[in-house]
């Protein structure tokens, strides 16, 4: 294939934007990256879902530094929802021949619509919502504690309602396997409104499953020819460097202005899902 | 400052101002800053390899395969690169990549051994033996 500098270009200069917004908000930036290269570029879909999926663990990657040293991700809750999320795509894989996909995709639809009105009830809030005491996190150390620098304070927090944040990540894990797309989403909706834990843990401890879940399926989109070198290695590179920024960016923005631009990106999302849902494609 | 902020002061931060908090990093936080350099290396290397691919395909003007090609398997990669074809070396750049989650997992599971968490350890050794099981069900060509 030629090298074609125009095209090369726009790929990055939109990788560099996903990359950055994904890392802010703990999702993949297969968002923004899916619709512009399939819809805008006309890419064939399957290179398309492996450059999203590249896309994916090169926002993981390229914030994880960062995150990890301003002790925003927290490695205990990763892994125990990590469990969650994997066994719920594979229990997703067997539910998903039972209903059709259509009615998932509306499913999904009307999750992401009430997540929406969840996050604008919640646009005032900094930190975490209240949560009972859960004597299994206190059990399991599902705590910890970052300095804010927005806030100019530490915030010390602690997971609640593990059952049910449990059984909602393996809920979405198989959801979005099945519909392939929203796996960070729902894990920040988890964490966020679920467990009540501060937005910047939520959306940097989701910054890191994104990327292990997506590892998961690395291997079977490489041997499958998904993986175009072409197409994702001007994603990569964007994607890092925008991914990089974000990561910077992150510990110094107020909690109230990530929750705030999660609405219009969920009333989005339900919007797309719902006309999948009704188109049925 | 907005309340519903979760009132957990743990013993351990109780009666500490908040500069000391920073300062103070238990062992498996350095533990955790040591991730953070192994992770940076790892998309610094992948990032170098990915723009030494780029600028082989723009020397070259293509990237090495007849179209609509490109190396899909480790070996072909390995092939590829040996005889210098740009798509090879952005394939290499690219499965260094994808490696970076798997290493950290890894990684997490050392940290949680260290902390003499084995619950977590074994926790944590599951979701990577979830991992190998979908990077080998790959390799195998499924």
């Amino acid at each position: 294939m030629p090298f074609d500098p125009a095209t090369f270009a726009l790929i990055l200069g939109i990788s560099v934007v996903a990359g950055f917004v994904g890392s802010l908000l703990g999702l993949g930036g297969g968002v923004i990256v899916v619709p512009v290269l399939a819809g805008g570029l006309g890419f064939d879909i399957r290179r398309v879902i492996g450059a999203s999926l590249v896309s994916v663990i090169a926002t993981s990657s390229g914030a994880a530094a960062a995150y990890v040293r301003d002790r925003l991700t927290n490695l205990r809750i990763a892994m125990f929802l990590e469990l969650a999320t994997t066994s719920g795509a594979l229990v997703g894989a067997y539910v998903s021949s039972l209903l059709p996909v259509r009615v998932l995709f509306l499913l999904f639809s009307a999750l992401l619509l009430y997540s929406a009105y969840g996050m604008f009830q919640r646009r005032h809030l900094e930190t975490g919502a209240r949560v009972p005491d859960s004597p299994w996190a206190r059990r399991l150390r599902l705590e910890g504690s970052y300095y804010d620098e927005a806030m100019g304070r530490t915030i010390p927090y602690r997971a609640g309602r593990l059952a049910p944040g449990f059984a909602i990540m393996m809920g979405a894990g198989g959801l979005s396997g099945v519909v392939g797309i929203g796996s960070g989403l729902f894990k920040v909706l988890g964490m966020d409104m679920v467990m009540g834990l501060p937005i910047k843990v939520s959306t940097a401890t989701s910054n890191f499953m994104i990327g292990v879940t997506a590892a998961a399926g690395a291997g079977v989109h490489l041997a499958r020819g998904n993986v175009d070198p072409m197409l994702a290695a001007p994603v990569a590179l964007g994607v890092l460097l925008g991914a990089w920024a974000g990561s910077r960016v992150l510990p110094r923005l107020r909690g109230r202005a990530i929750r705030a631009a999660f609405v219009p990106l969920l009333l989005y999302m339900a919007g797309e899902m719902f006309w999948r849902g009704i188109a049925g494609s | 400052m907005s309340g519903g902020g979760a009132r957990v002061t743990g013993a351990e931060l109780a009666g500490r101002s908040e500069a000391a908090q920073r300062r103070a990093r238990p062992a498996d936080d350095r533990l955790e800053v040591v991730i953070s350099r192994i992770l940076q290396t790892g998309v610094l290397v992948a990032a170098a390899i990915l723009l030494l691919g780029v600028a082989a395909w723009i020397g070259r003007g293509d990237a090495g395969y007849p179209p609509p090609g490109y190396p899909t398997r480790a070996g072909e990669v390995l092939a590829g690169l040996r005889e210098g074809r740009p798509a090879a070396v952005l394939q290499a750049g690219l499965l260094v990549l994808l490696m970076t989650p798997v290493v950290r997992v890894a990684a997490s599971a050392v940290v949680f051994w260290v902390q003499g968490d084995r619950l977590f350890t074994a926790l944590t050794l599951a979701v990577l033996g979830l991992l190998a099981l979908g990077l080998s069900l790959g390799g195998a060509g499924a």
